[in-house]
């Protein structure tokens, strides 16, 4: 065969791969102007939906002592959401522990509304293309509550700072049968898992981009997604057992993940893949 | 020195003493956190949680250890390698390939095993030219045996890669598939020759291919 023939036969081997290719640049640029359009019209978000569904049951009357969340203590004082979420994780002298927005919730529905834990946490997370969970829509209501806020974590007491450590610990801790930790896919820049992007959570700068964003609403799902469900499933993929919900070791790491993305905005729910 | 000095002296250091053990250490303090985080999941679940030496220290020096903790990883790692039998470190590339796509296995979901462990390499790794959508948290194997001109020796430092990376490089990021139990050696052999075979996919470019085909 003449040489152009053969590389004429390379082109065209070069050609037809290109949709793959294609298709997934064009999975990242058709997110990008969902994005776009999102920050246009704001009000095209479907992650808005859970927040209003979450602002309806936080003033609803519900549970065995048929009352609202209203009177809940998210660390600013009984009933103040506003801006709350940017402090979050914190300590909770009523609880004697570090509290993350999902765990405060479910304090909150335990103490105040008579809830038992268990009815709670029967279903803490919606399966794709289901509407979320009445704590997920709690959760991204809290959390859209401070949308525009900056992260400024407290560090004022030693649980905080404990958690702090324990967080950043967990993040380079490996582990298990495929000797994983969050550090093998979040350290190096410009790292990829199959064709999904991965960021790299120990820049401030990516952090404050990625962070506050999350409750995320993933297009892929069709749903909302909370941070402690996030990371049950970063554990589910390193092999480890299923990680207990609000467990210290979910808190240790939100707080390691805020104080990344310490100073950086507030923007759930985020558009995520 | 007055004996009243002394004693207070003693007390101070005392004190100190004390301070820096009520000071936890925070990988003593992620201990007890895993503990109370996966209280509910079963005891051979829980063992999973547990680190072996190389992932302390790994863990403790963020993979990047010094010369002499290396060397001794090393050392520890490479005793953990076992050969086949018969000597044949590469087995049918064909098996390789599903087992390089998938990444199925070992994930609480994954009980009871509806299919076998995956080696999931293309999670991380380029290998055929053909299969676009890789992962670049590893080098790229895209014509890894040719360049090495299918020497035997490299052939053999494949496997070991396969089998456990930490006994050619302490910390690497790649699971130690052999030694951990997640593939069998059956399964890294065909791994292997996916790789080291000269009639795999991931050697072959692809207009070699498609030339081969339209001379037939």
């Amino acid at each position: 065969m003449p040489w152009f023939g053969k590389r004429a036969l390379i082109a065209a081997a070069v050609v037809s791969a290109l949709p793959l290719l294609a298709a997934a640049q064009d999975t990242e640029r058709e997110l990008e102007r969902y994005r776009q359009m999102l920050t246009a019209d704001p009000w095209s978000n479907p992650g808005l939906l859970d927040v209003d569904r979450g602002a309806a049951l936080w003033k609803e009357k519900r549970g065995p002592k048929n009352v609202s969340l209203e009177r809940c203590d998210l660390g600013r004082g009984p009933g103040k959401v506003k801006g709350a979420f940017a402090v979050l994780p914190r300590y909770f002298r009523d609880a004697k522990r570090v509290m993350d927005v999902e765990t405060r919730l479910v304090w909150c529905m335990e103490k105040l509304q008579g809830f038992s834990r268990a009815e709670i946490l029967k279903r803490p997370y919606s399966k794709a293309n289901q509407p979320g969970t009445d704590l997920e829509a709690l959760a991204t209501y809290v959390a859209h509550q401070s949308k525009g806020f900056k992260f400024q974590p407290s560090l004022r007491y030693r649980k905080e700072k404990e958690a702090l450590a324990i967080g950043e610990a967990l993040f380079f801790r490996r582990q298990g049968p495929m000797d994983f930790s969050c550090a093998t896919c979040h350290v190096e820049p410009g790292k990829r898992i199959r064709l999904q992007e991965l960021p790299v959570l120990v820049k401030p700068e990516v952090a404050r981009r990625e962070i506050g964003g999350w409750p995320a609403y993933r297009v892929s799902q069709g749903t909302v997604m909370t941070m402690q469900h996030r990371i049950t499933d970063c554990y589910w993929q390193m092999r480890l057992p299923q990680i207990d919900y609000g467990s210290d070791a979910t808190i240790a790491l939100t707080m390691y993940l805020a104080n990344q993305a310490k100073g950086g905005e507030i923007t759930a729910p985020q558009i995520e893949r | 020195m007055p004996p009243r000095l002394a004693t207070i002296l003693l007390v101070v250091a005392a004190g100190a003493v004390a301070a820096a053990r009520a000071d936890a250490q925070p990988s003593d303090l992620a201990e007890q956190a895993i503990k109370q985080s996966w209280a509910a999941a079963s005891k051979e679940w829980q063992a999973r949680l547990v680190q072996d030496e190389t992932q302390k220290l790994c863990s403790l020096y963020r993979n990047k250890p010094p010369k002499q903790i290396a060397d001794a990883i090393l050392a520890r790692e490479r005793a953990t390698i076992r050969y086949p039998a018969d000597g044949k470190l590469m087995g049918d590339w064909r098996r390789g390939e599903t087992l390089a796509q998938s990444g199925y296995g070992g994930r609480f979901t994954d009980y009871p095993a509806r299919a076998e462990n995956g080696g999931n390499c293309y999670a991380c790794h380029q290998l055929a030219p053909t299969e676009l959508s890789f992962g670049t948290l590893g080098p790229t194997l895209l014509n890894y045996g040719k360049s090495r001109k299918f020497a035997p020796e490299e052939v053999k430092t494949v496997y070991e890669r396969i089998y456990n990376p930490q006994a050619l490089t302490a910390c690497a990021n790649m699971p130690r598939m052999g030694t951990n139990g997640f593939l069998t050696i059956g399964q890294i052999r065909d791994l292997v020759a996916y790789v080291m075979s000269p009639e795999s996919p991931v050697n072959t470019p692809v207009a070699k291919e498609q030339e081969g085909k339209d001379s037939k």
